[in-house]
């Protein structure tokens, strides 16, 4: 075990949220066509809030912090609280466009050492990144501020959120971040908004695609262990919680409601009204999410993928019951393994007896 | 022999999580778990006080043990912080604490 198992281990027996992601701002320079967020600002807390915002997390014994948006460099007070975040101490970890990102701001990020600044591309190519931001030379200045960052010494992680529209650039952006010396990470997930709106799902990648980047050696490392059909189910594994979401990780947004996930938009309390390790430990809904087992998932736990499974139990939640299958994840396990999840069979059968119905009607 | 100060370094993220102290390298974000009496000394570690003076606080106040050997154990403890860079050790006080 590595000490960052035992690190949530630990958080876990403890009841520690180890980890929390902090949206500063929904508001943002680019117009991301597949993005979840409303970006007009609806309140959002000023910084006195935000600092004691993270007085508590601090005293919670959060030890990694994520600040994103929207942009966080759309707030004017942007460095007075990375700064203050960092004077408690947190593993600061950044996420921007990084189209802000001036000779000025790189040093002084620089000075703040944090632990790591992801930004999105979407491809190397202007025509592709800029049509998905649909911001002008966005994918020219997010670049420059790259290498602004990696000129000192900053760790960069690049995210390649992969959809129709640019699944054939990976190979690209993942020459691009070698360039730059960054990170690179990709991901096929698509969120639908916090509203419930669900359309920006039509712009993943299908099926077949999916099938084809979960084969990909040069995008998963070790493709016959990860596409290989699921093991017997055994006892322990329908014990299991589905992921840190409200045991050792929550989100914050940006009017202080927070949430079991920045995927997981169940209220289960407000900063502005309620301290924060109030919620945590005692709102009731946080711990609803924190008792469900696999066992208790009535379609998962007939599943063979149920051990395996990439189940998020925040999508689940967004298609109507947190304790049901979410379907991006059962198109998941049926790309890596070409076998159906009982979430599959189960839609595909309600699919096709409304039909048998009518034509019963029809019949009679 | 000479007195030895520690410091704590900046660059560094930290947190106490039951009774160790949890402590991420910014050089390469190596993790390291201090025990209870590491911990206490690295908290200790204000640039200006000396090893010894921390140890008979921080160690010979709580624990049975001899000044001089925990003073040893100690030395032992800062160098190899101070080689992974999460902690800095000199000869003289250190002004610039920053942490």
């Amino acid at each position: 075990m590595t000490l960052m198992q035992e690190l949530g281990n630990r958080a876990l027996a403890l009841g520690v949220p180890i980890s929390v992601h902090l949206d500063l701002t929904y508001r943002c320079n680019e117009r991301c066509v597949h993005c979840y967020l409303d970006h007009e600002d609806h309140g959002e807390m000023d910084t006195a809030e935000v600092k004691d915002v993270l007085d508590q997390l601090a005293a919670a014994g959060v030890f990694f912090l994520v600040f994103s948006g929207g942009e966080i460099f759309m707030r004017r007070d942007i460095f007075e609280l990375i700064e203050y975040a960092r004077s408690l101490m947190f593993c600061l970890k950044l996420k921007t466009n990084a189209f802000m990102i001036g000779e000025n701001e790189a040093d002084r990020l620089a000075s703040l050492h944090p632990d790591s600044v992801q930004v999105s591309i979407y491809s190397h190519r202007p025509e592709v990144h800029d049509e998905i931001t649909k911001l002008p030379r966005s994918l020219e200045r997010s670049i420059a501020g790259i290498r602004r960052l990696r000129a000192r010494g900053l760790k960069v992680i690049i995210a390649n959120v992969l959809m129709r529209q640019n699944l054939g650039d990976y190979a690209g952006v993942k020459t691009l971040a070698q360039e730059l010396g960054a990170e690179y990470t990709v991901d096929p997930t698509i969120t639908p908004m916090m509203s419930g709106d669900r359309s920006a799902i039509q712009l993943g990648i299908g099926s077949v695609d999916l099938k084809n980047v979960f084969r990909n050696p040069e995008l998963i490392s070790n493709v016959s262990e990860f596409c290989a059909p699921p093991p017997a189910i055994d006892e322990d594994v329908l014990d299991e919680m589905a992921c840190s979401a409200g045991h050792t990780f929550c989100y914050v947004s940006p009017y202080g409601d927070v949430f079991p996930c920045v995927q997981f938009p169940l209220p289960t309390g407000n900063l502005r009204e309620q301290k924060f390790l109030e919620i945590w430990r005692h709102s009731a809904p946080m711990n609803e999410v924190r008792s469900i087992r696999a066992r208790d998932l009535p379609v998962c736990s007939t599943c063979s993928h149920v051990g395996t499974c990439t189940r998020c139990p925040g999508l689940a939640y967004m298609e109507g019951n947190m304790r049901g299958p979410s379907s991006q994840d059962c198109e998941k396990s049926y790309a890596r393994t070409g076998i159906p999840s009982a979430g599959y069979i189960r839609k595909s059968l309600a699919a096709a007896s409304p039909a048998g119905l009518i034509q019963i009607a029809v019949i009679r | 022999m000479s007195a030895i100060y520690v410091a704590r370094i900046s660059e560094i993220a930290a947190r106490m999580l039951g009774g160790e102290m949890m402590i991420m390298s910014a050089r390469d974000s190596t993790l390291f778990s201090l025990n209870e009496t590491a911990s206490a000394i690295w908290q200790a570690a204000d640039g200006l006080t000396p090893l010894s003076e921390i140890v008979e606080r921080a160690v010979c106040a709580t624990y049975e043990v001899a000044p001089q050997e925990a003073l040893q154990d100690a030395e032992e403890l800062v160098r190899e912080l101070a080689a992974h860079g999460i902690l800095r050790v000199s000869d003289q006080p250190i002004a610039e604490q920053a942490s």
